[in-house]
């Protein structure tokens, strides 16, 4: 009911934006919260501060707010839960009227979700667990400029996973010691190489010169293995105008695909570089440096699905995943949950997988799932049983650190994965027998014979700092 | 590594998927039939001359083989295939009409070029 008149001073939140009797409407954005408040302060009073913070509300009543009807447009906490094994905070989840975003801006939609609310002083804490954007919302976004399926047909690649590499060292190299080594990966078998994502030009490698080598390695590669290659270069700039200008040529000298830095780039820059991929057929790959710093730890900040899902709508073909085997942070099942949100049509709520949400994605393409990382030809059955077909394997240290150079060890990695797609279709456990069939894959490839000697003892070992909440 | 103990990489001709394996035998091709078979996918053969093989599109052998689940039809029609056009490279394609894309497709016969 709203207020028809006007009295001044400070309201608790819960009168207002605590509404637990709400149901929520299809075309709402709903968002999951962990919260942990200060001590004293009632569940529901912090419950409604989130919702008041993030949508309409602000500390005092104002005069204005009567003017319009904030019953239309405010954000409602509907409901409170408790955290498995965790008696300090709790999760609320948060409705918010549609009206409330710009069309097509997860900048808008992420300004208010994450923006003040989460220095309020109430709380300790705070993490945006999940978001369910509504399918109403989903279909005024561009999304990934391809998608999947498109993706395979320009790169011709079927029934795999692709198999790319960054180039190492990651900082130093000149342009064309750097298109040499891009050439031995791609001639080797790799699919595709990547920049690393702190390639951008530098003093010892301009860009121009390194996109004009690439382009030959490229072409020379495709050339000589009869086959469709392709490396990630890099556009992520100081300037939304630079980046623009690297994109432009990266399309002239006939690269199919560039790079960009979502975090660190910013979603307003990934959006409209995605744009300008959908209008000029290039396929972008997303790389996601900074995101540990939001999502790593489990009482504050942004989980890694919401940053999925946001870029799934802002626009990315490809996004970095972490690998759940190699030497990155990463638990499984709930890589898993954040897999399906970049590739599914419709996912529906998991807690085990950490998905608080149905999510509908319509017909929005999908993106590949990137595992990158302290991966190497030992962890290949596992990978291809993890992340599926739809998916970019990425050896870097795997296939640059083979004794015969570049060239074997992407051959190396290459019969593994073959292998392990053969044995698959043929119905075998090839996680389970992984040793077995490396080394019968290894009969015939003295490349992939060296690199399992090479690499037979490095693991990586550690539990995972962000564990999902499990009962 | 010495350099006396250093494997050299030739560069290969590999016609994308398995195009690294070891060429399959009559086992292994059912097998991969059977996958496509399971998944629901159409089998399809296509064909080509070595010196077209990058074209994205591949003459088609008869039609793709709707509703097909005789495995051994397919490998019939593989061998057929390969006998009317002995220098063309045959491959076989899983046509996935859900997502539109091929759920599989390698190359079954290599064409002597």
């Amino acid at each position: 009911m709203a207020d028809t008149s006007y009295k001044a001073g400070v309201k608790e939140y819960r009168d207002k934006y605590w509404t637990p009797d709400y149901v929520p409407l299809d075309t709402d954005l709903l968002a999951c919260f962990k919260v942990t408040g200060q001590e004293g302060v009632p569940n529901e009073e912090v419950a409604g501060a989130v919702a008041a913070e993030s949508s309409t509300g602000t500390w005092s009543t104002v005069w204005s707010e009567l003017l319009t009807d904030l019953e239309f447009y405010k954000g409602r906490a509907y409901r409170i839960e408790d955290v498995p094994g965790d008696p300090e905070s709790f999760y609320t989840f948060v409705a918010y009227p549609i009206d409330l975003f710009e069309e097509g801006s997860v900048v808008n939609v992420l300004t208010s979700l994450v923006g003040n609310v989460f220095g309020f002083k109430a709380l300790k804490h705070l993490r945006l667990e999940d978001i369910r954007f509504p399918i109403a919302y989903i279909k005024t976004c561009g999304g990934p400029p391809a998608g999947i399926n498109v993706e395979r047909d320009r790169l011709n690649k079927y029934g795999r996973p692709m198999l790319g590499a960054t180039i190492k060292p990651k900082l130093g190299l000149s342009a064309k010691n750097y298109g040499r080594a891009v050439y031995e990966c791609l001639r080797g078998g790799l699919d595709l190489t990547k920049d690393d994502e702190n390639v951008n030009s530098q003093p010892f490698m301009r860009w121009r010169d390194r996109f004009d080598f690439v382009a030959e390695a490229i072409d020379k590669a495709e050339r000589e293995t009869g086959e469709t290659k392709g490396h990630y270069l890099n556009v992520t700039a100081a300037t939304p105008e630079e980046m623009y200008k690297r994109a432009e040529y990266a399309k002239e000298v006939g690269c199919p695909i560039i790079m960009h830095d979502f975090i660190t780039g910013g979603f307003t820059a990934n959006t409209g570089l995605a744009n300008w991929c959908r209008d000029n057929g290039m396929l972008l790959h997303i790389h996601r440096a900074m995101h540990a710093v939001i999502d790593r730890h489990p009482k504050h900040g942004i989980h890694f699905r919401v940053l999925a899902k946001c870029l799934r709508l802002s626009g990315g073909d490809h996004l970095h995943t972490g690998t759940v085997v190699g030497k990155l942070e990463g638990d499984r099942n709930s890589t898993l949950g954040f897999v399906d949100q970049l590739r599914e049509s419709f996912v529906p709520e998991d807690r085990a997988r950490g998905v608080f949400f149905d999510q509908d994605w319509g017909s929005m393409p999908g993106v590949f799932a990137v595992a990158s990382g302290g991966i190497h030809v030992w962890h290949m059955p596992a990978l291809v049983t993890i992340f599926g077909d739809d998916s970019v394997l990425q050896f870097g240290g795997g296939t640059q650190g083979h004794p015969w150079g570049n060239a074997a060890g992407a051959c190396a990695n290459r019969v593994a994965l073959e292998a392990s797609v053969k044995a698959r279709n043929e119905g075998r456990h090839i996680e389970a027998e992984a040793r077995d069939i490396l080394t019968e894959a290894a009969r015939t490839s003295p490349e992939l014979a060296v690199a399992m000697e090479t690499w037979k003892e490095i693991v990586f070992e550690f539990e995972t700092v962000d564990k999902l909440d499990v009962s | 590594m010495a350099v006396n103990d250093m494997g050299n990489y030739d560069t290969r001709n590999t016609l994308e998927t398995f195009g690294f394996l070891p060429k399959m035998d009559n086992n292994e091709i059912q097998a991969q039939v059977a996958y496509i078979l399971a998944n629901g996918w159409s089998p399809a053969i296509e064909h080509e001359h070595p010196s077209n093989a990058t074209d994205a599109y591949w003459a088609l052998w008869k039609l793709p083989f709707f509703g097909e689940t005789d495995m051994g039809n397919v490998l019939d029609e593989l061998e057929a295939c390969h006998r009317a056009f002995p220098d063309h490279h045959v491959r076989l394609t899983g046509y996935d009409n859900y997502s539109q894309t091929q759920g599989s497709c390698f190359v079954v016969f290599e064409g002597r070029s």
